[in-house]
């Protein structure tokens, strides 16, 4: 395998590395994102929130499903699955189940998550999985070239709707929280601070926790849409976000160009699945019943 | 080694096969199940959410075959032996991700049982027309085991065979039954736990920096770990090297496919199991798997009776399809008489490996029934013709 | 006022992978001290990476190395504090 050259850090201190070196597979830097893409972000966020936890990383697993999202699975230095379209949340599912002890993170896109994996997404928040969802939003289907998605805002251009998109997104805390999460948030890739906050808190909390996190695609989305490169739609939110902690999730809309309303919404305490299921069968069986992951 | 005492249910019971097939996976160490409820694989999930609490492993009826699967494999790679059963409707939605843990090599058990099809067809009536799709169901290639229980009886003991399998193997492996076996209620006899060999993965041992998640051992099988212990391992769906780590060109492919492949068809012979009965003076012999090679044992009876020399092949494993011995028989007999509850699935693969030496003769039946064994002896008595 | 005098700021150190930058200038644009510029220099990959255009101003915040998604810039904290006085440090405008 060629080494990659890219390696080398400043002559000054070359013993000196990244502090994020230890949970990326270096092998693999740099990644496929494009310049100024946000996931870069959301990756960089999320590292840093780990540290802050004290989480035992050998238990910590990442799974991933397919789109530029996707590909965060494999450039994190976890125990990480680069799944199938849409089920990375079943899959993370089965993973936290089948042991307990596993904290589960699935790092998705909006068209991954929420189109083809909308059913399981809402089954998994209704049955209250502990698992954190981190959902990367840049309103279309980048990875394969920019197609509409179910959170592309009405009118946008996409590849799939060249004259326009007419059709209403989803509004994505609104639809988690009514499913049943018990920490729903939402940041844009420039509140990187903020956003590692969030991810520490979801990853201390149990039940389903869903972030998302709004993100420049400088190559397709604002392309398409003339909304400039990445630096400019970083400009962008800082201009027209608006943070408002506990806001009603109903009014969080996102329209093209529109304000984007960012915060935390919901941070409930709700029993898991687990919890649930150990707590009911107990009850019913008794002696029988030996609880499940104890 | 030995079968965890917990999940066998050691003595003489009176089990219909979907229950039968609940029982062999408890036995045989299962301890997640994530399914969806489809006629008639149902009572199976029954069972499984009634048993699996308390031998200390987990049900949960997932949103949809889809995302059954996919708790499977993710179940297996947190260490624990996972299964799931559907029938037809729900087996094709499954397709995408059995390809998938074929690709990861993720050992798993699917059961399909089998109705009437195609679409919706009929729900609760057999059928056998998935023993193609069950091989060549996901898109690209990709070779899995297959195994054809013809009573609840075997349901338990290939239940249990399946898991070791997928264990030994790192394989999706299927059982095949139908809705007329599944359904049946027959006694089944559940040994006690001393008596039941089980197979784990082979867990890799050696320093975790080292480790290489898909290095093969000289079978072709690489050692598998699991989440949670440390070694940080990546795994894809993408065509991928040795570290898991996905590498998108020719070679890559060959080397990683070609494995897949030669994995099983090099260890066809140890994998592969038949049997056979009355076959060394046949001059025609049935090919039959299922419900249906009972139903052929009354037609062969009668041919027997009315001299004509006939012997049967049962297939216990579908596939990989046991080339060989149909090759061999080919050169001794005069046809194949290939009973089926579709119309014409293994007749094909018996007609490929007969290689023109042997008449390859189809017995169809579209489904909703078994056959009328007078249709089987029809097609005996034209065979030796 | 006599105790914001004795005020101990760190001096930050900075640290360019110049070539994992795929010249997005995040790093340029979100510093609140103005410690960086996008340089001239191409990188192996034809993007220009920033250069430090007064480290002297850099008081390690860190944010540099927040805002990059390539993980190409980072900051660590130099031994000796600077001893300034707090009429000088101007945030950026």
């Amino acid at each position: 395998m060629k080494k990659l050259q890219f390696e080398k850090s400043n002559e000054k201190n070359i013993n000196v590395r990244h502090p994020m070196e230890s949970i990326l597979r270096m092998d693999r830097i740099p990644h496929i994102w494009c310049p100024g893409c946000g996931i870069g972000l959301a990756v960089t966020a999320f590292a840093s929130a780990l540290e802050k936890t004290n989480l035992d990383l050998d238990k910590v697993c990442v799974v991933s499903g397919i789109g530029c999202s996707g590909r965060v699975a494999g450039y994190i230095k976890l125990d990480s699955f680069h799944t199938t379209h849409g089920r990375a949340i079943p899959f993370a599912t089965g993973l936290k189940l089948a042991n307990p002890e596993l904290k589960v993170v699935v790092f998705s896109g909006d068209g991954d998550l929420i189109a083809i994996g909308g059913n399981h997404f809402i089954h998994a928040a209704r049955r209250n999985i502990d698992m954190v969802v981190i959902c990367v939003n840049n309103f279309n289907y980048a990875m394969t070239g920019g197609q509409v998605g179910p959170t592309t805002p009405l009118t946008a251009n996409a590849s799939t709707t060249p004259y326009g998109n007419f059709e209403h997104p989803f509004n994505l805390p609104y639809l988690a929280e009514s499913c049943g999460a018990v920490y729903v948030a939402r940041w844009t890739a420039l509140h990187v601070r903020r956003l590692t906050y969030s991810i520490t808190e979801a990853l201390n909390k149990k039940g389903f926790s869903f972030i998302e996190v709004i993100s420049p695609c400088p190559t397709l989305y604002a392309r398409r849409n003339r909304l400039g490169d990445g630096l400019d739609l970083l400009r962008f939110y800082l201009e027209n976000s608006v943070i408002q902690h506990g806001a009603n999730t109903k009014d969080l809309d996102i329209g093209f160009k529109g304000k984007i309303v960012v915060g935390k919404f919901v941070d409930k305490e709700k029993p898991t699945f687990l919890d649930m299921m150990n707590e009911h069968l107990s009850k019913v069986l008794r002696d029988k019943y030996k609880k499940y992951g104890e | 080694m030995k079968a965890d005492p917990k999940g066998v249910l050691t003595g003489i019971h009176y089990l219909d096969g979907d229950h039968a097939i609940a029982e062999g996976a408890l036995a045989g160490g299962c301890r997640f199940f994530a399914g969806y409820p489809i006629t008639p694989s149902t009572e199976a999930a029954e069972r499984f959410a009634e048993r699996i609490p308390l031998v200390g492993g987990i049900f949960v009826q997932m949103e949809d075959e889809l995302g059954s699967i996919a708790a499977v494999i993710g179940a297996s790679w947190a260490g624990v032996k996972a299964m799931t059963v559907t029938s037809g409707p729900g087996f094709s939605l499954m397709m995408e991700n059995i390809g998938l843990a074929a690709m990861m090599e993720v050992p798993c058990v699917i059961a399909n049982v089998q109705r009437g099809g195609p679409s919706t067809g009929l729900p609760t009536l057999p059928g056998q027309a998935d023993m193609m799709q069950v091989r060549w169901g996901s898109h690209g290639d990709y070779e899995i085991i297959a195994l054809s229980p013809n009573s609840p009886q075997e349901c338990f003991d290939l239940t249990i065979e399946a898991f070791n399998l997928s264990e030994i193997y790192r394989v999706p492996v299927f059982l095949m039954t139908d809705e007329c076996v599944g359904h049946m209620t027959e006694k089944v006899v559940i040994p006690p736990p001393e008596k039941i060999e089980i197979v784990e993965r082979r867990w890799y041992k050696g320093p975790k920096d080292k480790y290489l998640p898909y290095l093969p051992d000289k079978d072709l099988v690489p050692p598998m770990v699991k989440a949670g212990d440390g070694y940080r391992f990546h795994t894809t769906g993408l065509t991928h090297d040795e570290r898991g780590y996905p590498v998108i060109n020719a070679e890559c492919q060959e080397k990683n496919v070609r494995r897949l492949i030669d994995k099983i068809r090099k260890n066809a012979d140890k994998i592969i199991k038949i049997e056979e009965d009355q076959t060394e003076d046949a001059d025609v012999i049935v090919v039959a798997y299922g419900i249906t090679s009972r139903v052929a044992l009354k037609a062969i009876a009668e041919a027997r009776k009315a001299g004509i020399k006939v012997g049967m092949l049962r297939l216990i494993t579908v596939w990989p399809f046991p080339e060989k011995r149909i090759k061999e028989l080919a050169k001794k007999v005069k046809a194949f008489v290939v009973p089926e509850i579709n119309y014409g699935q293994i007749v094909l693969e018996v007609e490929r490996c007969a290689c023109g030496q042997a008449e390859s003769i189809l017995v169809p039946h579209g489904g909703g029934s078994v056959h009328d064994p007078e249709t089987i002896f029809e097609a005996i008595k034209e065979a030796v013709k | 006022m006599p105790y914001f005098k004795k005020l101990e700021i760190p001096q930050g150190e900075i640290h360019i992978i110049k070539d994992r930058c795929k010249g997005c200038s995040f790093c340029v644009e979100y510093c609140p001290r103005d410690v960086l510029e996008i340089s001239d220099e191409f990188n192996k990959k034809g993007y220009h990476p920033p250069r430090v255009k007064s480290l002297e101003r850099c008081i390690g915040c860190r944010l540099c190395e927040m805002m990059c998604p390539e993980f190409a810039i980072f900051v660590t904290i130099k031994e000796e504090k600077k001893q300034k006085e707090v009429n000088s440090l101007e945030s950026r405008p």
